[in-house]
């Protein structure tokens, strides 16, 4: 299957949002997640189901300013 | 007001594009911003708000001027170490451009005084280096219905978006709350390229004149994210989330609080740090 991470093409197996987390090696507290530009809440990662051609997008934390 | 001639000629890269001119530029000078931070954000957009002629700039900063914060924070120069930020920062302003009304505020920004700071300014920038500020800024913009200019910075990446409240998507919409704590680097460990600072703060600077003359596309249900190894400027599609806590269909958060500060403290040399 090959879905867009962060803008690039990847093919990954994985049905679920938390599956291709973890093939990503992401934790989840560390990211929000974007699915075709919807946020997925982080008690959904499990049951939210990803499809071929899918975007997804992982936002990390950036907190510095100073 | 009419501007003297000294000020025609400062101004006069601005009042000679179309979308600025005369006009514009009294607008700039009817305008206040608010920096939330003098620091590596705050410094450059500090410098050109004030260099653009903006009427009002308020900064607010707890902090003095350190040796470590000079390879970035180009506001403070070496004979300021020492110094509060906030002295430091108005007279750099002031030197630069004396048109401007500065108003500091040594302290830290907090839900006591976050509103009424916020209610007294047009636009707010977000130059803070900590989470738990970030989303007080974040609520206290929507309560003040500001529009808030959102910049982060960490290593060799930025990050800068713009939202204008109940209009179009929060820091909230997006992160809900604070990483847990020790998860994220956000202090003073993870190092950052001083140069890449001046990027997103250059941006917030711009996106806030922008807003001010209400020229072009604002900033907004968009996130900026700048990787400055790659050279690459990302843009990622946001929306405002209906489960947003703050500006969602169903609110949890009607008033401001401060989320706990995570305890940033780098261990002494040759020692392992215990969490
Ligand atoms: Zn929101």
């Amino acid at each position: 299957m090959t879905i867009t991470i962060n803008g690039k093409p990847e093919v990954l197996e994985g049905s679920t949002v938390l599956e291709v987390l973890k093939l990503k090696d992401i934790d989840p507290q560390m990211v929000a997640v974007e699915l075709n530009t919807q946020i997925i809440e982080r008690d959904q990662l499990a049951t939210t189901s990803i499809k071929e051609g899918d975007q997804v997008e992982f936002l990390f934390y950036m907190g510095g300013g100073s | 007001m009419d501007f003297n001639e000294d000020q025609i000629t400062r101004y006069s890269r601005h009042i000679l594009l179309p979308e600025v001119g005369g006009k514009g530029q009294k607008k700039l000078a009817q305008a206040s911003v608010f920096l939330i931070g003098a620091g590596g954000l705050g410094s450059p957009a500090g410098l050109y708000l004030a260099a653009a002629g903006v009427g009002r700039i308020g900064i607010i900063d707890s902090d003095v001027v350190d040796l470590s914060n000079l390879q970035r924070q180009v506001l403070h120069h070496t004979p300021d170490v020492g110094r509060p930020k906030v002295r430091s920062a108005e007279e750099k302003i002031q030197v630069l451009n004396p048109d401007v009304q500065v108003e500091y505020y040594q302290e830290r920004l907090t839900a006591q005084n976050a509103l009424e700071l916020i209610k007294q300014y047009d636009v707010i920038i977000d130059g803070v280096d900590n989470f738990p500020t970030k989303f007080l800024i974040n609520d206290a913009c929507y309560f003040a219905d500001t529009p808030l200019i959102h910049g982060g910075i960490l290593r060799f990446e930025g990050r800068v978006f713009s939202i204008k409240p109940k209009q179009s998507a929060c820091y909230r919409c997006i992160f809900k709350q604070p990483p847990p704590p020790g998860l994220v680097a956000n202090c003073q460990e993870a190092g950052i390229i001083g140069a890449v600072a001046g990027i997103i703060g250059t941006i917030q600077a711009t996106e806030a004149l922008k807003l001010i003359l209400g020229i072009g596309q604002p900033l907004t249900d968009r996130i900026l994210d700048f990787d400055a190894r790659k050279t690459t400027f990302r843009e990622i599609k946001i929306k405002r989330n209906p489960n947003c806590a703050l500006c969602g269909l169903h609110p949890e958060i009607t008033e401001l609080f401060e989320h706990e500060q995570e305890i940033c403290q780098l261990p002494p040399s040759g020692t392992v740090a215990v969490s």
